[in-house]
């Protein structure tokens, strides 16, 4: 029962790592590029939470609506004044520049709202389910969690293989040139894929912060990193990847933490990383690249 | 007033001038061959025409709006479609969905009733789909529209890009070495779909392609390319007894 109690809480952490994962999987599929300021993102959801519904006390739904749209603003902006410049530019500089828009992040975060860590007040409003007579306590947190990451999975599907818009990314992603000369929009693309890249950034924040309640500017960093890992160990650029990619990590880390060492928990994550690349070097999901000679 | 003017049309990357005052005018409804050997910048006057080349001088002008410099995508919708020499299909995409990519900017639901799939969406989609479907009869593919596109045979993959290009609903449509590889039955095969295409949808279509046989029979007016100037312009019985022609292809003293 408690090995039930350990994998439930893995894939609720899981589920957070995906939504994050989401991000950093889309955009390396449409824009080609790792956005590693992604991470700091969430943490600016999170203080945003933190302030309208901890100090403001705003409807925690109505936090959570809000937090997305200055996500989603911030990420279209990010994406305009810093990577839309560098389209066209080699590879390591766009990564260089994210690595500056985060450490950019993390310290006006510092600036605007100190270092210290503040304690998060929980979005979720549910109370525990207790199950086989209280053998089995399953979190309000926990089960929002797992539920949110279904459903954005489902309608994110449904977005990307059944809509006009989604084909478009789709076309992006496969060939961006021959996808503007169909007519598309390759900027408002990749725009969108910040937006929505960023709006579930805002939405794992919220929950990230609620399940493990300390916030402070580099409360990002260390989940921005797994959730790279866990899009990476999905194959990146696959949607699917980052889902199956997320949720593994989670269950990994939270039953190494239970079973082996809670020092350990985040070097064993890594471990399983390097050992997935060794076998399949493009990740679970990844494409296989074919190069032509 | 003709259906493209392109005038004084030159880049240069570089110190090389790729192409160099080239003129041009399309007819709504002709046939149109742009030929010349190798590296003579064929390909580059494509890229001018559907934007993905700035041109570094003269005027490109579609039914009257001048589109110089313009983006592709804003090409695009004025009516300017293409195919590649090397073919560009989303390859992991299925054959139904690459036409309807072409489609992109008819779409008339926003991205809400799409995840949602209210009736306006279904409709749409519904209207899409069996547009999309017309275009692949055309072309013979409507048995493979849930395909992938990397699975079909070469001949097919050709004639699915000219179906993805013509969802885009061109005044103009552009293909760049349409018969390259393939066999002589399927040449002829593409000849007739050209012609076909051309008649059914009243477009104007501009082609580059090495197949002299393939030129001379369909081509009412053929443009040569040497150098990125043009040596010489007419019907195919004028061109293949041009000097000049002859010189480009086969080498001379000019």
């Amino acid at each position: 029962m408690q090995f039930l109690t350990y994998l439930i809480n893995g894939i609720s952490l899981g589920s957070v790592y995906a939504l994050i994962a989401l991000g950093y999987t889309m955009v390396y599929g449409i824009a080609k590029m790792l956005n590693f300021a992604h991470g700091d993102v969430i943490m600016i959801g999170s203080y945003v939470v933190f302030f309208a519904f901890g100090s403001f006390g705003l409807n925690p739904i109505v936090s959570v609506l809000l937090s997305m749209v200055v996500c989603t603003i911030l990420g279209i902006t990010i994406e305009r004044v810093a990577y839309r410049p560098l389209r066209g530019a080699p590879s390591l500089a766009v990564l260089i520049t994210a690595i500056g828009v985060s450490y950019l992040l993390q310290q006006v975060a510092q600036l605007l709202w100190k270092s210290d860590p503040k304690s998060f007040k929980s979005v979720v409003g549910l109370q525990p389910v207790s199950m086989f007579g209280g053998q089995l306590v399953i979190s309000g947190e926990t089960i929002v969690t797992i539920a949110a990451c279904i459903v954005i999975m489902i309608a994110l599907t449904l977005f990307i293989n059944h809509t006009s818009t989604g084909h478009a990314m789709l076309a992006v992603s496969e060939d961006r040139g021959a996808a503007q000369l169909m007519g598309v929009n390759v900027n408002a693309t990749i725009s969108l894929t910040f937006a929505i890249g960023s709006a579930l950034a805002a939405v794992a924040g919220a929950l990230l912060c609620s399940s493990y309640p300390t916030l402070q500017p580099t409360t990002g960093a260390m989940p921005g990193i797994k959730a790279f890992v866990a899009a990476v160990f999905g194959g990146i650029g696959s949607i699917p990847g980052a889902f199956i990619g997320g949720i593994l990590l989670g269950v990994i880390e939270n039953l190494s933490k239970a079973y082996i060492s809670t020092q350990l928990s985040d070097a064993i994550v890594f471990m399983v990383l390097i050992v997935v690349l060794l076998v399949k070097p493009t990740g679970l999901l990844g494409k296989k690249i074919n190069v032509k000679v | 007033m003709a259906l493209l003017e392109v005038s004084n049309l030159g880049i240069a990357f570089g110190g090389l001038q790729a192409v160099a005052q080239l003129d041009l005018s399309v007819e709504k409804g002709h046939l149109y061959g742009l030929i010349g050997p190798n590296g003579a910048g064929k390909t580059t006057v494509f890229n001018m025409l559907t934007g993905v080349y700035k041109p570094t001088e003269g005027n490109i002008v579609l039914d009257g709006k001048d589109i110089t410099g313009k983006s592709p995508e804003l090409i695009s919708k004025a009516g300017i479609a293409r195919t590649f020499q090397n073919i560009r299909l989303f390859s992991d995409m299925t054959v139904l969905d690459n036409v309807k990519v072409g489609m992109h900017n008819q779409v008339t639901y926003n991205m809400w009733t799409g995840i949602l799939r209210l009736p306006a969406y279904k409709e749409k989609e519904h209207e899409m789909n069996r547009e999309a479907k017309k275009l692949l009869e055309i072309f013979d593919l409507d048995g493979e529209a849930n395909l992938k596109a990397s699975q079909l045979p070469y001949g097919k993959q050709r004639k699915l890009e000219i179906a993805r290009a013509l969802a885009t609903n061109p005044k103009l449509l552009l293909l760049d070495e349409p018969a390259a590889g393939m066999n002589p039955n399927e040449t002829e095969e593409l000849m007739q779909t050209v012609r076909s295409v051309r008649d059914q949808f009243g477009i104007a279509i501009l082609l580059i392609e090495h197949d002299m046989n393939f030129v001379m029979g369909i081509c009412e007016e053929i443009t040569v390319l040497d150098y990125g100037r043009v040596i010489a312009r007419g019907d195919g019985m004028t061109i293949r007894n041009n000097p000049k022609v002859i010189a480009a292809y086969l080498g001379g003293d000019d």
